[in-house]
């Protein structure tokens, strides 16, 4: 699989990565050079096989909704880049 | 002098002979004075000395445990709330999680002190830890050369006996292949057999914390504390029941290992094969019954991790967008601004490397040529463990195809590092546990490790075969040429 410069823009836009002009070029060239080797995967008749998505063997795993205590309102805001009125604060996404 | 091991301080501890305060004390006098040398350590714990004065209280009060009063360094990927948790990234520099993982919990209650948080790849993501933001960590055995990745820093704070015993990860062999460069003995468990809640996710179906030490023995110390059921890792399993103690007999007779005969060819070190080879003799010595056999699918195994840990990274690290937490950008125009520049700013080259590949991986087009094919490769290699694991109690097998590379040769070619995962990748892929543990000494004096492969939740059967073959055998005790001339 050949990687173009468009196809490093589109995955860029849909990883929210922004890269410069010498970041796309390597990134072009590693990603190719990668998914050309992993092409040796074509080697191999899979038509039949399950996917195996999971070591485990677990299913779904459920418990019962009861309300536990949580971590405070001040632990888990300590980290954010604004507060206000003890909230996260960001950036207007609706017109 | 051989450093000690977590085994001996309980001995003295429990002899009197010493006290957690003062080995805490020791540990922190040798890390301020050397570990400038080799940047094992991305933060001291602050409090370790406080921390080992309320364990001595415990200890005067009955408190026994197999790492009671034992210092532990940890990997800083594992969530602590009173040290920050980097991930060795500019995205997260300062984080302080709101939590401790449950290993954390989990030490603390059993009476283990925390030293600090020890150098890793970003994110786990690298061979030799090199891509970690806060500078390359260095190998005890020679500081020109890496101390392998990503638990690099926790293997060389062991090596260089800036810790007992340490906690790293292992998404595809983080754990085993810096214990292999370190001359150490680590263990990657069984998936499911130790919580990952609070453990910094990268391939969440690969991840799994483990022990790095001197020995079998200690990783078992360790595992009896860190192992179990955890209601908050839903991927925990419930019937986690080893018996480490009872399993460390050193009696391995009648044990069959299969020795892969493929795993031996062209690629793999001269030096390294005929060591794999002494230790597949010195098992046979033991009592242990040693079959040659072919493993197939050996050469899928890495394009198959790859596309399997980059697509979950990318999904995993997508929580990374400069509000919650981590990297606040300067200046942003708006919310999509923020998060690009949180994202472009904060993550290194390799990080953002394999976020690109696990994206292109999961996108629209590509995800049934890629990603669903990685997971039926996946669904083959299984099989054929399961196949080797009706035959064998254990699979011996090289952890590296070489000893540890010199700083600055691994990186500029990415491929060729994910190459020399070969060994180790798919274990993870699988989800078995697998030992590696030293088995001698290249011609320029650097260590070589093996390792061993067990079927699902034989983690305590495999850690008694390296216990039996530490018994007979004095690798693992040998120590960086540095520390023994002084």
């Amino acid at each position: 699989m050949e990687i173009d410069a468009k196809m490093v823009e589109y995955v860029a836009e849909l990883a929210k990565l922004r890269l410069s002009e010498p970041e796309k070029a390597a990134m072009q060239q590693d990603l190719t050079k990668v998914l050309q080797y992993m092409d040796v995967l074509n080697q191999l008749d899979t038509a039949d096989v399950p996917p195996l998505t999971h070591v485990s063997g677990v299913e779904n795993v459920f418990r019962e909704d009861e309300a536990k205590p949580s971590f405070g309102r001040e632990k888990i805001l300590q980290n954010a880049i604004a507060v206000e009125d003890g909230c996260f604060k960001v950036p207007q996404t609706v017109e | 002098m051989r450093e000690k091991t977590a085994k001996e301080l309980r001995a003295a501890l429990k002899a009197g002979e010493t006290s957690a305060a003062a080995l805490a004390e020791c540990y922190l006098a040798k890390i301020a004075a050397e570990d400038a040398a080799y940047h094992a350590y991305n933060t001291i714990n602050e409090r370790a000395a406080a921390e080992a004065a309320a364990v001595d209280k415990r200890l005067a009060d009955g408190l026994d445990s197999p790492l009671a009063g034992v210092p532990v360094a940890i990997k800083d990927n594992i969530a602590t709330e009173t040290m920050p948790t980097t991930c060795s990234s500019k995205i997260l520099q300062g984080f302080m999680s709101p939590y401790n993982a449950t290993v954390i919990e989990k030490l603390a209650a059993a009476g283990a002190v925390l030293l600090g948080k020890t150098n890793m790849d970003e994110f786990a993501m690298g061979s030799t830890t090199e891509t970690s933001c806060t500078g390359v960590t260095k190998n005890p055995w020679d500081t020109a050369k890496v101390p392998g990745g990503s638990s690099g820093g926790s293997a060389a704070a062991v090596a260089a006996g800036l810790a007992p015993v340490a906690l790293g990860s292992d998404t595809g062999g983080s754990i085993r292949q810096p214990c292999a460069y370190c001359g150490l003995t680590g263990m990657k468990p069984t998936y499911g057999a130790v919580s990952r809640y609070g453990l910094l996710a990268y391939g969440s179906s690969l991840d799994q914390i483990g022990p790095i030490a001197h020995t079998a023995a200690d990783c078992a110390a360790v595992l009896q504390v860190i192992a179990g059921y955890d209601e908050k890792d839903s991927t925990s399993a419930k019937d986690v029941r080893f018996d480490f103690a009872a399993a460390l007999t050193g009696d391995i007779a009648g044990k069959k290992i299969g020795l892969p005969k493929n795993y031996l060819g062209e690629g793999l070190d001269a030096e390294i094969r005929a060591a794999i080879l002494a230790a597949a003799e010195q098992f046979a010595a033991l009592g242990a019954e040693i079959e040659e056999f072919e493993m197939p699918m050996l050469e899928y195994a890495v394009p198959a991790y790859y596309i399997i840990a980059s697509a979950e990274a990318s999904s995993n690290l997508s929580r990374y967008d400069g509000i919650k937490y981590g990297y606040h950008p300067e200046g942003f125009a708006d919310l999509e601004d923020l998060y690009l520049s949180a994202r472009s700013e904060g993550f290194g080259p390799e990080v953002k490397r394999r976020i690109m590949l696990g994206t292109f991986a999961l996108s629209s087009g590509y995800y049934d040529a890629y990603y669903q094919k990685a997971l039926k490769v996946r669904a083959l290699i299984r099989q054929n463990f399961d196949a080797a694991f009706a035959k064998y109690d254990a699979i011996i097998s090289p952890v590296a195809p070489t000893t540890a590379p010199r700083l600055g040769e691994s990186l500029s070619d990415p491929l060729a590092m994910y190459l020399s995962d070969i060994y180790t990748v798919a274990v993870n892929l699988v989800g078995i546990p697998a030992i590696s543990l030293p088995c001698g000494f290249d011609a320029a004096g650097m260590p070589i490790g093996m390792q061993l492969l067990g079927a699902m939740w034989s983690d305590d059967k495999l850690i008694d075969l390296a216990h039996a073959y530490q018994l007979h055998t004095d690798w693992h005790e040998k120590s960086p040429a540095r520390k023994e001339a002084e």
